[in-house]
C-alpha cells in the first residue's frame, strides 16, 4: 500500500477508501459537495439507558502499553468482539478525557496507562449510569464504543483517542467524526474512527449488547439484537492504524529510516 | 511534472528511499494526472461549442480560488488547487503549548531520533500558557519539559516562565497563546501556522491558514515541516450592516453557530467577509475566528485590509503577500446576516449552538462571571466589559472573575484610559464595580485545568463566560452549567445576578 494513498486518507474523510465511487472525496457526508448540507445535527442529547443487568462480561485481555509497541490482543485483527458501550450525539473531548488530566504525557508508559484509566470519565453519570471502567481498575471491558454524529468535538486534544485506545477500546462505530478527532486517530493508530452508513444506530444499542465489528467485511453486528449494520469502510486509513499509526506505518513500508539512536 | 514536493521530500526522510517510491509518496502527482485526464476530458477537440455556458461554471477557469484555496496553493508550491485534494504544504509556524509540547517532543525524539534537530528553530513557537499557576507537579514538570527541549535546540520563540508565584517578574512569559503568536507579530497573511491547539484557528483573522492538529502531527512537522492537508471547501458568510453598539464579535460568531450547528462547518473552510466584518478591529476579528472550531471547521479566514496592516505595522519586518478569494471562486455554501437586526445572544449549556437570546434568558440566575480566555479576554473584551460596569456605576452581584489573555492585556487593562470615564483605566472600573482582582495571565479555567486553577468551577453553579465552549465539565465541574457570552453581556449579568441583555445598560 502506498505512502501516498495512506496519507490521503489521513488526511480525508474517513471514506476515501472511495477513490472507486467518488462520491465521498469531499465530505464525509453522502452528498454532493456542492449542495447545501441539510442535514442538522441533533442537539447534545442525554439519553437514559437502563442499568447494565446482563451479568458481568469476562474480562477481555486489553494491553494497556502504546499500541505501536504491542500486538493485538484479538485473534484476528480485523474483527473485534466484545460489549459495547453505547454513547449519543457531539460527545466532544472534555467528556473524553477531561481536561485536570491533560498533565499526562501520553508518549511517557507509565501516563499512558494513567490516561487510559480516566477515559471517558467526563461522562456525566445521570446520562450513563454504567461506569466506561470499573472502579478501581484502568481498562474497560468494553472494546468497542458505539456513538452518534460529530464524535470527538472540540479540542484538539490528541489525549482522547489515546485515552480510549490505552483503555482497551479497539473501534469507535459513529455516525461521524470531528476532524481533528479523526486525524488523530490515524495518525496514532489508537482506534478505527469508523462510520456508519445509516443514522441513529446507537439509538438501537444498548450498553452491554455484544457486538462484533468486522473490519473486512466493514459491518457492525449485534448479537444481542440480532441487528447488522453496514459501516463505511476505513479504506486507506485501515493499514495506518493497523501499523501503529503514521509514523510506525511509514517506517513499515520503508518510507522513513528507524529512529536512529545516536 | 517534476514536483518540489519530491525533491524536498527526500531531503525529509534523509534520502533513503527509493526512487521508485519517491514517485508513489506524493500524492500531488497521482491527483495532478487524475485531474489533467478529467480536463482532458471536458477539453476534447471535438467537443462541441457550448456558447450559453460562462466559463465560471464549467469549473474549468484556472485560478478561481478561494482564500484558503490560494494560502494552500502556495503553501504546496502548486499553481492550482480545488477542494478535495490532499497536498503536502509547507508550515510557516508550528506552535504548542505546556499540555501538548510534550508529548509532541516525545513523538518528535522517537520517530526522529533523540538528537534530532528541529527542521527550523526559528519556526517552532513554543508557549506555556495552559496550567501555568498551579502547584500540580506535573503541569509545573511539563514547563520544564519544554525549557529543556527548547534550550537544547535554541528554539529562537520561547516564552518562558520560572517565577510561578509572580508572573511579570518574568519577562519573557507572555500568556494564552494565540493571543501571544498574534501580539508578538508571529502571525502573518497567507501563512499556514498549525498550533496543537484546538483555537489556533483565531489566527485566521490575519488572512493566513490557521488550524489546530494533535501531538503525531506536530511531532511530523517538528521534524519536517511540512503536513498532509486536505484542501476544505469554504463556507462564506456576509456580514452586513452597522455594527449596534451592544453587540460584540462574540454575539455574531454565537449567531453563526447557531445557525449551522457544531457539526455545521466540519471539514469547512470559514471565510467572513462584509461591511461589518470590514469595521471590526483585529481582536474583535480575532474573537469570530477563534470560534470557527466550535462550529467543527478546519479554519476561518477575514480578507486582509488597511486594520491588518496598521496591526501588523509595529509587529513583524517580514514579507507578506496577502490572496483575496475571486470573484468567481466557488463557495459550498453562503450565508448573509444583517447584523443590525442581531440582538445579544448566549450559548445555553451544554453546547455552543444552544444558541438563545440572552434577554429571554433573564430569569436564569447565575452564580458566578468569568471574562477572560483566548475567545473574550483581549484588550478589547476588557475594554467592553469595562463600558458596561461604567454605564451602570454600580457594583456587581456575584463574584466576577477576570483573567487578562497575555502580560500585554494585563498591563493594558492597568494603564489604557477608557473612553468616556475621565481617564479611569479599566482595573480602576473593575475595582469600584467590585470585581475580583485581574489575575495571572493564562488559559486558568477556560478548560477547567487541576484542581487549584484560578477559578476553576469545583461545585455545581451557574456560569456566563466569555470563553468558548460550555460542553459538560468543561470549567471543571461536570454539573456546572455555562452561558456562553459577550463581554458586555458577560458584565451585564454581574450587575444584575442573572444572565442580562447588555442592552438594559448601554442604552
Amino acid at each position: 500500500m502506498s505512502m501516498a494513498a495512506a496519507a490521503v486518507a489521513m488526511a480525508a474523510a474517513p471514506a476515501a477508501a472511495a477513490k472507486a465511487t467518488n462520491t465521498f472525496l469531499f465530505s464525509q457526508k453522502t452528498h454532493s459537495p456542492l449542495t447545501p448540507n441539510l442535514r442538522f445535527a441533533t442537539r447534545a442529547s442525554f439519553p437514559k439507558y437502563p442499568y447494565f443487568s446482563r451479568s458481568a462480561p469476562d474480562p477481555l485481555l486489553l494491553s494497556t502499553a502504546p499500541r505501536s509497541t504491542t500486538t493485538p490482543s484479538s485473534p484476528s485483527p480485523t474483527t473485534y468482539h466484545g460489549p459495547c458501550y453505547v454513547l449519543g450525539d457531539n460527545i466532544d473531548t472534555d467528556q473524553i478525557i477531561p481536561a485536570e488530566h491533560l498533565t499526562l504525557v501520553p508518549s511517557k508508559p507509565d501516563e499512558y496507562r494513567k490516561l487510559g484509566s480516566f477515559a471517558l470519565s467526563g461522562l456525566p453519570s445521570t446520562a450513563y449510569p454504567v461506569p466506561f471502567i470499573p472502579p478501581g481498575s484502568d481498562a474497560t471491558h468494553f472494546p468497542v464504543v458505539i456513538a452518534g454524529a460529530n464524535f470527538g468535538c472540540g479540542s484538539s486534544r490528541e489525549h482522547a483517542p489515546v485515552a480510549l485506545g490505552a483503555s482497551g477500546v479497539r473501534a469507535v462505530v459513529a455516525e461521524y467524526y470531528a476532524r481533528i478527532f479523526f486525524r488523530n486517530s490515524v495518525a496514532t493508530g489508537e482506534i478505527y474512527p469508523l462510520e456508519s452508513e445509516e443514522t441513529g444506530i446507537w439509538k438501537e444499542c444498548t450498553t452491554g449488547d455484544i457486538v462484533t465489528v468486522d473490519l473486512a467485511e466493514s459491518r457492525l453486528i449485534n448479537h444481542t439484537t440480532g441487528k447488522v449494520y453496514r459501516l463505511k469502510p476505513i479504506g486507506d486509513a485501515g493499514p495506518v492504524i493497523e501499523a501503529g499509526g503514521i509514523f510506525a506505518y511509514a517506517r513499515k513500508t520503508g518510507m522513513i529510516a528507524s529512529a536512529s539512536t545516536a | 511534472m517534476a514536483s518540489p514536493i519530491m525533491a524536498s521530500t527526500s531531503s525529509i526522510f534523509g534520502g533513503k528511499m527509493e526512487s521508485g517510491l519517491i514517485s508513489r509518496f506524493s500524492p500531488s502527482i497521482s491527483a495532478h494526472r487524475c485531474r489533467k485526464q478529467a480536463l482532458n476530458r471536458v477539453l476534447a477537440v471535438m467537443a462541441p461549442a457550448q456558447p450559453h455556458r460562462s466559463p465560471a461554471t464549467t469549473g474549468s477557469v484556472k485560478h478561481a480560488m478561494t482564500m484558503t484555496e490560494k494560502i494552500l496553493a502556495r503553501a504546496s508550491e502548486r499553481p492550482q488547487l480545488a477542494p478535495g485534494e490532499n497536498v503536502w504544504v509547507n508550515v510557516d509556524v508550528l506552535m504548542t503549548h505546556d499540555v501538548c509540547g510534550p508529548g509532541t517532543i516525545g513523538i518528535f525524539k522517537r520517530e526522529f531520533g533523540q538528537n534530532a534537530k528541529v527542521w527550523d528553530r526559528e519556526k517552532v513557537v513554543i508557549i506555556p500558557d495552559h496550567y501555568i499557576f498551579t502547584s500540580d507537579e506535573r503541569a509545573n514538570r511539563n514547563v520544564d519539559i519544554l525549557r529543556d527541549f527548547c534550550m537544547e535546540q535554541n528554539i529562537k520563540y520561547y516564552y518562558d516562565i520560572k517565577d510561578l508565584g509572580n508572573f511579570r517578574a518574568n519577562p519573557d512569559y507572555k500568556g494564552v497563546c494565540h493571543i501571544a503568536l498574534a501580539q508578538e507579530g508571529h502571525c502573518r497573511p497567507s501563512e499556514v501556522l498549525l498550533g496543537t491547539d484546538s483555537h489556533t484557528c483565531n489566527a485566521g483573522a490575519f488572512g493566513q491558514f490557521a488550524t489546530g492538529i494533535g501531538n503525531t502531527d506536530a511531532g511530523f512537522v517538528m521534524g519536517t515541516g511540512k503536513i498532509l492537508l486536505k484542501v476544505p471547501p469554504t463556507m462564506r458568510f456576509i456580514l452586513d450592516g452597522e455594527m449596534p453598539n451592544y453587540l460584540l464579535a462574540k454575539d455574531l460568531i454565537l449567531q453563526i453557530i447557531g445557525e449551522i450547528t457544531v457539526s455545521g462547518a466540519t471539514y469547512k473552510s470559514m471565510e467572513f467577509v462584509g461591511s461589518t466584518v470590514e469595521s471590526l478591529n483585529m481582536e474583535e476579528r480575532m474573537t469570530l475566528c477563534n470560534m470557527v472550531v466550535e462550529a467543527g471547521g478546519k479554519n476561518g479566514v477575514i480578507p486582509v485590509d488597511k486594520t491588518t496592516l496598521k496591526y501588523l505595522e509595529d509587529k513583524t519586518t517580514l514579507t507578506f503577500e496577502p490572496v483575496y478569494s475571486d470573484d468567481c471562486a466557488r463557495f459550498i455554501q453562503e450565508y448573509k446576516f444583517d447584523v443590525s437586526k442581531l440582538e445579544p445572544l448566549v450559548a445555553k449549556p451544554h453546547s455552543p449552538d444552544n444558541r438563545a437570546l440572552a434577554r429571554e434568558c433573564k430569569d436564569v440566575k447565575i452564580d458566578r462571571v468569568y471574562i477572560g480566555s483566548c475567545t473574550g479576554g483581549k484588550t478589547e473584551d476588557f475594554l467592553a466589559a469595562a463600558k458596561v460596569f461604567l454605564a451602570s456605576g454600580k457594583k456587581v452581584k456575584v463574584p466576577t472573575f477576570l483573567v487578562p489573555a497575555t502580560q500585554k492585556v494585563w498591563m493594558d487593562i492597568y494603564g489604557l484610559p477608557v473612553p468616556g470615564s475621565g481617564g479611569k483605566t479599566c482595573s480602576q472600573i473593575f475595582e469600584e464595580a467590585g470585581c475580583e482582582i485581574p489575575a495571572s495571565p493564562s488559559c486558568a479555567a477556560c478548560l477547567g485545568g487541576p484542581r487549584d486553577t484560578y477559578a476553576r468551577m469545583n461545585e455545581r453553579q451557574v456560569c456566563v463566560s466569555t470563553t468558548n465552549r460550555n460542553f459538560p465539565g468543561r470549567m471543571g465541574h461536570k454539573e456546572g452549567q455555562v452561558y456562553l457570552a459577550s463581554p458586555f453581556t458577560a458584565a451585564a449579568s454581574a450587575l444584575t445576578g442573572y444572565v442580562t441583555d447588555p442592552r438594559e445598560f448601554l442604552l
